[in-house]
């Protein structure tokens, strides 16, 4: 166990993959310099052939990612920012996710994309979407959203090793979050949620960098009696139903928080979901806690009216709970 | 080149199987016999079963919509292709894919592919895999002349070139994509010009003359594995149907191409041209000619009696074949 940054979780993982199976390898926009530290490194130790600079052409090198995974390796490929998802959008989602079933099962895409997504402070509209509900809806696609550095690391682990397409998404104001991360093979299953926190009062699910901050909330609530149960889905396809419907069922009440937009968000299905299978346990409407629907701001004020901060969080959860 | 006796009758068989197996496709579809739509490639059969016979088995080829010839040219059993396009379990793809993405994933077939230019990348990331794997095997990919407009297409030649990725790029240029002539939306006349934007060697063959085919992408497969990179390999060819079966039912008979044109391409239709050349320069005799017609057209009524026999899916089959596991 050792105390590291969220970046060097993700180094950790892929180092630890690639160094497992030979058949790994990672391509993408800057990963031998490893611009953001995720990939710093690699380039040493596995060579040229397998750590590749690709072309700032997301469809290409995207396109080949699936077809390199198609054709029996295992590419980890890094999407710089996940908004330049959509220069890519038919590789991932008429490709990546589909083959396979257009197939009947013949093909097997065992490919990990890696993006940074969400307000980090500055970047703007076109470099802080948080759009992995553009692809929830798209049958044959993993979605995992760590929420700290242990997880990234086990989830990422996971990822690689799993035969399915995968996306991990990174937040990338976690970046410098830091905590102690498992040395060595540490695995966390795709598929299984996190109890943060146990409390009775009401469920509080967060998705990805919403988690430390639904995490303080609770902290802070549980001094003024809410007992707050924190639930962290880590993976929203396949989402592990079981484990919200139980806390629901304990609590009565539900606040989701998520960074995604309101209308159509990763919110929105999980809302659905508890809306048609627990509803005679709910004392209280689902509250949801997202960004607004606009654009991602650029101007520091309007960015972080934009997206959902702490205090919001603590309203919802006392809205919900009627305090 | 030298090319031996059993070569160049596969080749032959392979031409015979397309036209049959496409010829049947379009008649039963006319008939509403099969579900949706099919692009059929009768008149292009040289180029698919060219390139496919410069390969080995363990090289991989990407298709597209048009991609029943390629399959063929690859191996596939026209048993189950046909029970594909009809819908049945017994299918490729246990039907879940249809006429437009029958594939054989152990022929080394990548996926035919329903969106245009969806197969380059893909192909640029076989070709790299073989890279990765330390293996010499090389992949073809089919794509039309419409794909070469299509951002994939310059995306995924710079980067097999870059890389130098053992892959052949191979555009069956047939003159029209869906309904618009080429050379309204294209800014070159040839689409091998266009290796030259990526340095590349850009290599143009009569697409309906399979040796000439033949002989041109095994110099491209020899580059390819000697670590030389990619060649966008140019046949000129021509589709005698139109782009969907059917389709003069909403645009006409002489809709976009006159009929005078589609009788000249007939004229220099590539089975005929090679059963000359079959006849004449290579000694073949006509009787084994007809022995392979004879044995194609009994292999394709065996095809198209399992495919009507077979049972269609059971409907617990919609959840299965989505992720592993």
């Amino acid at each position: 166990m050792s105390e590291i940054y969220f970046t060097q979780a993700i180094n950790q993982a892929l180092f630890e993959e690639m160094e497992r199976d030979p058949l790994t390898f990672v391509m993408g926009e800057d990963v031998v310099l490893g611009a953001f530290g995720a990939t710093r490194g690699l380039i040493d130790k596995f060579g040229a052939k397998r750590v590749r600079n690709t072309p700032i052409a997301e469809a290409g090198f995207v396109g080949a990612a699936v077809g390199a995974a198609m054709a029996g390796t295992r590419p980890i490929c890094e999407v710089e920012f996940a908004s330049f998802f959509y220069c890519a959008f038919d590789q991932v989602c008429n490709q990546a996710a589909k083959l396979r079933y257009m197939s009947g099962g013949q093909a097997k895409m065992p490919i990990t994309f890696r993006a940074v997504y969400g307000a980090m402070g500055g970047a703007a509209a076109q470099h802080s979407e948080t759009v992995y509900a553009q692809f929830l809806s798209v049958a044959g696609l993993k979605l995992v959203v760590p929420s700290g550095p242990a997880d990234m690391k086990g989830l990422l682990k996971s990822a690689i090793r799993d035969d399915d397409p995968v996306i991990v998404f990174e937040h990338g104001a976690l970046g410098r979050t830091k905590e102690d991360v498992p040395d060595g093979d540490y695995l966390v299953p795709l598929g299984k949620a996190a109890v943060k926190r146990e409390g009775s009062d009401v469920t509080l699910i967060a998705i990805g960098a919403m988690v430390p901050k639904a995490m303080k909330v609770a902290e802070k609530l549980a001094k003024q009696k809410i007992s707050v149960e924190v639930i962290d889905p880590r993976t929203l396809v396949p989402l592990d139903e079981e484990t919200i419907l139980n806390s629901v069922a304990k609590t009565n009440r539900v606040v989701i928080a998520d960074e995604g937009h309101l209308r159509g968000g990763a919110a929105a299905d999980i809302a659905a979901i508890i809306a048609e299978k627990a509803f005679d346990s709910l004392d209280a409407p689902i509250k949801r806690i997202t960004a607004l629907d606009v654009p991602i701001p650029f101007s520091p004020p309007l960015e972080r009216a934009a997206v959902p901060d702490d205090a919001e969080v603590e309203a919802g959860v006392r809205a919900a709970v009627g305090a | 080149m030298d090319v031996g006796k059993d070569k160049l009758l596969e080749m032959y068989r392979s031409m015979q199987r397309i036209r049959e197996f496409e010829s049947k496709v379009r008649d039963l579809s006319l008939a509403g016999e099969i579900p949706g739509f099919v692009h059929v490639s009768i008149g292009e059969e040289a180029s698919s079963t060219g390139v496919c016979a410069a390969l080995r088995k363990t090289d991989r080829i990407t298709s597209n919509h048009r991609g029943h010839g390629h399959l063929i040219a690859k191996g596939g059993t026209l048993k189950q292709m046909m029970a594909e396009i009809f819908g049945k379990k017994t299918g490729y793809c246990k039907g879940k894919g249809g006429s437009m993405h029958i594939v054989d994933y152990s022929l080394g077939i990548l996926g035919a592919n329903g969106i245009v230019g969806a197969g380059l990348p893909i192909a640029a990331g076989s070709a790299l895999a073989a890279v990765i794997a330390g293996k010499d095997d090389v992949t073809a990919c089919f794509f039309g002349d419409g794909a070469s407009n299509e951002g994939t297409f310059h995306e995924s030649l710079n980067l097999a070139a870059v890389w130098k990725l053992p892959v052949i790029f191979v555009c069956e240029n047939n003159g029209f994509g869906e309904f618009t002539p080429m050379q309204t939306v294209t800014s070159v006349r040839d689409i091998a010009q266009r290796a030259k934007a990526y340095n590349i060697p850009g290599v143009i063959v009569d697409g309906n003359n399979v040796m000439e085919v033949y002989q041109a992408t095994s110099e491209a497969v020899a580059r390819a594995r000697a670590g030389e990179g990619p060649t966008l390999l140019e046949c000129k060819t021509y589709r005698w149907e139109g782009h969907v079966v059917g389709e003069q039912a909403f645009i006409g008979e002489e809709g976009y191409r006159q009929k005078a044109e589609i009788e000249e391409w007939k004229r220099k239709c590539p089975i005929i041209r090679y059963e000359q050349f079959l006849l004449s320069d290579a000694k073949i005799s006509k009787a084994e000619i007809t022995r392979i017609v004879d044995e194609t057209r009994a292999e394709l009524e065996d095809a198209v009696k399992f495919a009507r026999e077979s049972a269609l899916p059971d409907v617990s089959e919609v959840t299965t074949d989505v992720f592993v596991r």
